[in-house]
This record gives structure tokens, sequence and C-alpha cells, in this order.
């Protein structure tokens, strides 16, 4: 498989990368501080403790983006492995992800920490303030990458990366007419804000980090305010977006939705939002990697994708759900018990089911989130399109409801775009929208308005059995 | 509303929804001869729940099965007291 200008592995480690930035650009921005990427030439945030961390598998748990970014940029090439530790994962599986991954240091943004009840001992503390260092450790391993899946249900999965296949989707030295900065609602633990820290550092651009202390609404002023030009997030960060007064408070070139369905209704509302913007949607998952891009306005992607992309990505489609095999799947599961990531073909299964409809593939559901309507499956995703697709519709959440006739019914919880009384004709608005599109046995038994839905720390609707 | 007028109208209701012509209603309708088939019954019983608060095929597991429109009727009435 060859991947034409997406040359790799780089010999370039990624505080190779921060250093090419000229120091007009390459920033990093928080909300309360900025770092020069150029600075870490001949600096480091670790303050002066990188040597110590040489070899080592390192648990990267610190309470903010930022320092999380400057020590993987540092530890890139040094460490043996990095684990990116994200800001929701519980305390109770902390044991068994420092078992399971071998970790022997920690790094962390200051925040006390149990880490030495835990039998860590080596505990290194990352700040947003660069300090002159000589003497740095050669970078010259191939770091293991370690990530957490965003499943919400039992305990974390982890998955191993290397760079190469992190950035294999990433264009080397593209052209841009205008400094590129990037924003993403995502956290950079996750895989959709990893592949955008990937893209700035690559780029040669900024990049402004969002805040689990901030507020979405503060978030877009901020992304505006910077002169955010690429902009990415799942379709509920967007949708939630697209809610604040300040979503124009920025005007991005590129807008970008990945790790959810994105729709045709959030794909059009974008494209009014933004209209200097390209919208495209990107399918990609942490096992699974960057799959493709899709730049044509238009849900779903073409069936000519399947079997064999010139990006060296190969797809297939069997029993329904979509597989992919690449470059840019995770290496293996992390732990003892774990299985194997993909079949003897090298083939991931994503677990995300399409269907063909005219000559593209739309994604309708996960394998495993399926309702049982008396014996007939519902994907819950599919319901909800359908919703959305109602010009007062935000946003919509269907789940099951046990019902003692059939097992189970739908019913769905649907956010408005503004906080009029919902009546009873805009329930049959959305019903009837269903009837139309969906066998009977898929349309709500109930529509209830809601106020807003939960998003989980991942950026996905919080499902149940997501 | 008594029960049994609350559930006449919601069988009325999901009939005209769900594109199903429902037969005369009485007591002694046998319910499957009714025109409403498993996912009317199941929306039925939902739409109860939510408008009665109850339940009753869930709440309990010792509930007859009703064959007539009387029967349903007197689970309802059974369960709310």
């Amino acid at each position: 498989m060859r991947r034409g200008d997406h040359a790799s592995p780089d010999s370039l480690s990624l505080r190779d990368w921060a250093a090419k930035t000229n120091g007009a650009t390459g920033f990093f921005h928080d909300v309360e501080s900025s770092v020069a990427l150029h600075d870490l030439a001949h600096g480091t945030s670790l303050g002066g403790r990188l040597p110590e961390l040489a070899g080592r598998s390192v648990l990267i748990a610190t309470g903010d983006q930022l320092t999380a970014a400057l020590a993987l940029i540092e530890l890139d090439g040094v460490a043996r492995r990095l684990i990116l530790c994200p800001p929701d994962l519980a305390a109770e599986h902390l044991r068994s992800v420092i078992a399971d991954a071998e970790v022997d240091a920690v790094v962390t943004s200051g925040q006390t920490d149990a880490c030495g009840e835990l039998g860590v001992r080596l505990h290194v503390v990352c700040h947003p303030a660069i300090a002159p260092m000589a003497g740095r450790p050669d970078a010259h391993r191939q770091t293991e990458w370690v990530m957490f899946t965003s499943g919400t249900t039992g305990a974390p999965k982890m998955v191993q990366h290397s760079v190469a296949g992190l950035t294999a989707a990433i264009k080397r030295n593209a052209v841009h007419d205008e400094p590129v900065v990037w924003g993403t609602f995502y956290d950079i633990r996750r895989y959709g804000g990893l592949q955008i820290f990937f893209r700035a550092l690559i780029d040669g651009g900024s990049f402004v980090l969002s805040n689990a202390k901030e507020a979405p609404r503060d978030y877009l002023v901020r992304l505006g305010r910077h002169g955010a030009t690429h902009v990415s997030g799942t379709p509920s960060h967007w949708r939630r977006a697209l809610m604040c007064p300040s979503a124009r408070a920025m005007a991005p070139r590129y807008v970008r939705l990945s790790g959810e369905i994105a729709d045709q209704a959030v794909l059009d509302a974008l494209r009014a939002a933004y209209p200097q913007a390209r919208v495209g949607h990107a399918y990609a998952s942490t096992e699974a990697g960057v799959g493709f891009e899709v730049n044509d306005g238009l849900a779903g992607f073409p069936a000519s994708m399947l079997g064999g992309l010139p990006s060296g990505v190969d797809m297939k489609v069997v029993d329904g759900s979509l597989r992919i095999r690449s470059l840019r799947t995770a290496e293996r599961y992390v732990g003892g018990a774990a299985a194997a990531l993909a079949d003897e073909d090298g083939f991931v299964d994503t677990g995300d089911v399409v269907e063909l409809r005219d000559g593209r593939y739309f994604f309708v559901g996960r394998t495993n989130g399926v309702i049982n309507v008396g014996g007939l499956k519902v994907h819950p995703e599919e319901v909800e399109a359908v919703i959305n697709r109602h010009p007062g519709v935000r946003m919509s959440l269907v789940h099951s409801r046990r019902n003692p006739i059939t097992g189970a019914l739908v019913v769905a919880d649907v956010v408005l775009h503004d906080e009029r009384t919902p009546g009873k004709s805009l329930e049959q608005e959305i019903i009837a929208l269903c009837r139309e599109d969906l066998s009977r046995h898929k349309v709500p038994a109930a529509i209830r308005f809601v106020p807003a839905l939960a998003v989980a720390a991942t950026g996905k609707l919080a499902r149940r059995h997501a | 509303m008594t029960t049994k007028l609350t559930i006449m109208a919601e069988m009325q209701k999901i009939a005209g929804e769900q594109a199903k012509t429902l037969a005369a209603l009485s007591d002694d309708l046998v319910l499957l001869d009714s025109g409403l088939d498993s996912l009317c019954f199941a929306v039925l019983v939902a739409r109860l729940e939510d408008k009665l608060g109850l339940d009753p095929f869930t709440a309990s597991e010792d509930v007859a099965f009703p064959v007539t429109l009387r029967d349903f009727v007197q689970v309802y009435d059974h369960a709310a007291r």
C-alpha cells in the first residue's frame, strides 16, 4: 500500500514539526495562556525532567488539553509508550489501565493525584510556561500511542497506534493561501481531537484548544477572536454550537464533522450558517482510523468508494457493517484479555451499519444499538435522521421503551430550534414525516420535547446502549 | 372520563393513526377481531401508561391475558384499585 504524498513514517518527531514553525504562526491557544510551539525548539514544558521519562510508558493525565499537547510533542520519540488519558476516565479504571499499559510514569498538570498510591512513583508536572533547556534526549524511538475507545459502557478499551498511522490521512506540505487556524470541540485525547492536533502541528498553523471549564458559547467567541479557519466536531457538537447566538462569532473556511452520523439536516444547517465554508464529513474511529472524507455536501458516501481508494484505504460491507483495512487502523488492543482488532485479512469491523440507496451508502446505526420491536429491528439513528429533517427540529434522541406486548417500542426526545411551546400539531407533523419514510414499527410511539440532550464527553449523544 | 372511555378513545385514535379499520366497540368484542394488531396494542398500552399512570401487564405477572374488550378494561380497573 503506497500513500503518495502521505509519506510515512516520518523521520521527524513531533518536536521537529513544532520547531519548524516560525514564531509568527504555530500558536496553541488555551483560555488563559498561549504557547508558541517554536519555543519548544530550545525549551521544555516538563521542568527539565524530560530525560527521566525516556524509554518509559507514560500516562498523560493532565487536567487541561494544552499541557497534554505540549507533553505529547516533547515525549514523542522519547517515551516508549504514551497513554492518552481522556478527562472522563473513571478513577475505578485507573488501576487496570496502569497495569495493562505497564505505566511507569505519569505526567499531570500539577493536580493532586493518587498515582503514588497506585504504584507509579515517577510523577512529572507539565507547565504551559516553556523554560529553556539544554541536553535533550534523542527522539529516535517509535513511540507507541495508546488511546481509549469512545464506547461508554463497561471498562474502557485501549488501542495502540503509531504516529505514522495516526498522521497517514494528513497531507504534508499542503499549500494554504492564508495561515490555518484550527479549532475543535473535541478533546485532543480523543481520536477526533487528536487528528486536529496533528493537522495543526503538521500544517504549521495555530490551534485554538477547547477547555472543559469554558461554556460552548465562549469557545465560539474565542474561535472567532483567533480567526479560526478550520473547525471540527461531532454532529452533536455542531448542533449545540448552532443553538448558540455566538455561532456567528466565527467564520471558518472549513467545517468538518466526524464521530457520529452526519445527516443531511445538519450538513444543510452548517452550509446555511457558514456560507463561505466548505462543509465536509469524515469517517473515522479510534480502532479503524480515518477512513475517508466526503466533501460533496451530501450525507452518506458514494458506493464507488468501496473496494480500494487511492489513499490506500480498503473498505467492504459484510453483514451490513462497514469493514476497513488501511495503514491508519490501530495496531492492536492493549491489555491481557484483549481480542484481535482486525480479522485475518486485516479488516477492522467498525460496527457501523450501512445501507445502500441509489448508489450511495448511508449510515443507519450501530450493530449493538438496535431496538427490537416485536422481533423487528430499528436503528435509533435512522429514525433520528428523519425527525431531524423537520425544519423545527434541532436534534433528537431515539431510544427504546419497554413494552409488555412487543418487548420494546421506539420513542423520541426532541430538541427544537427555538423555545416556542411545542404544540400537538408539531408532534403530529413529526410523526407524519416518520410515517412517510419509515416502516410502522420504526415510527415513535411517543415524542417528548426536551430543552436539551446530554452529550457525552466523547462529543457524541449520550446513548444508553452506545 | 372513565377508564373504559379513555381506553376506547385511545383505540379509535390509534386505529386512525395506524390506518386500521376499527370494529364497532362493544364489551364482547374479541380483541383479535378489533382490527388492531400487536403493534397497535403495544402503542395502546404505552399511551395508557402515560394517561393512567399504570401498566398492569408489566406491574403484575399474573394478569390473565384479556380476550374481550371487557376483559381488557377490567385489567386496568383491577390494577387501579
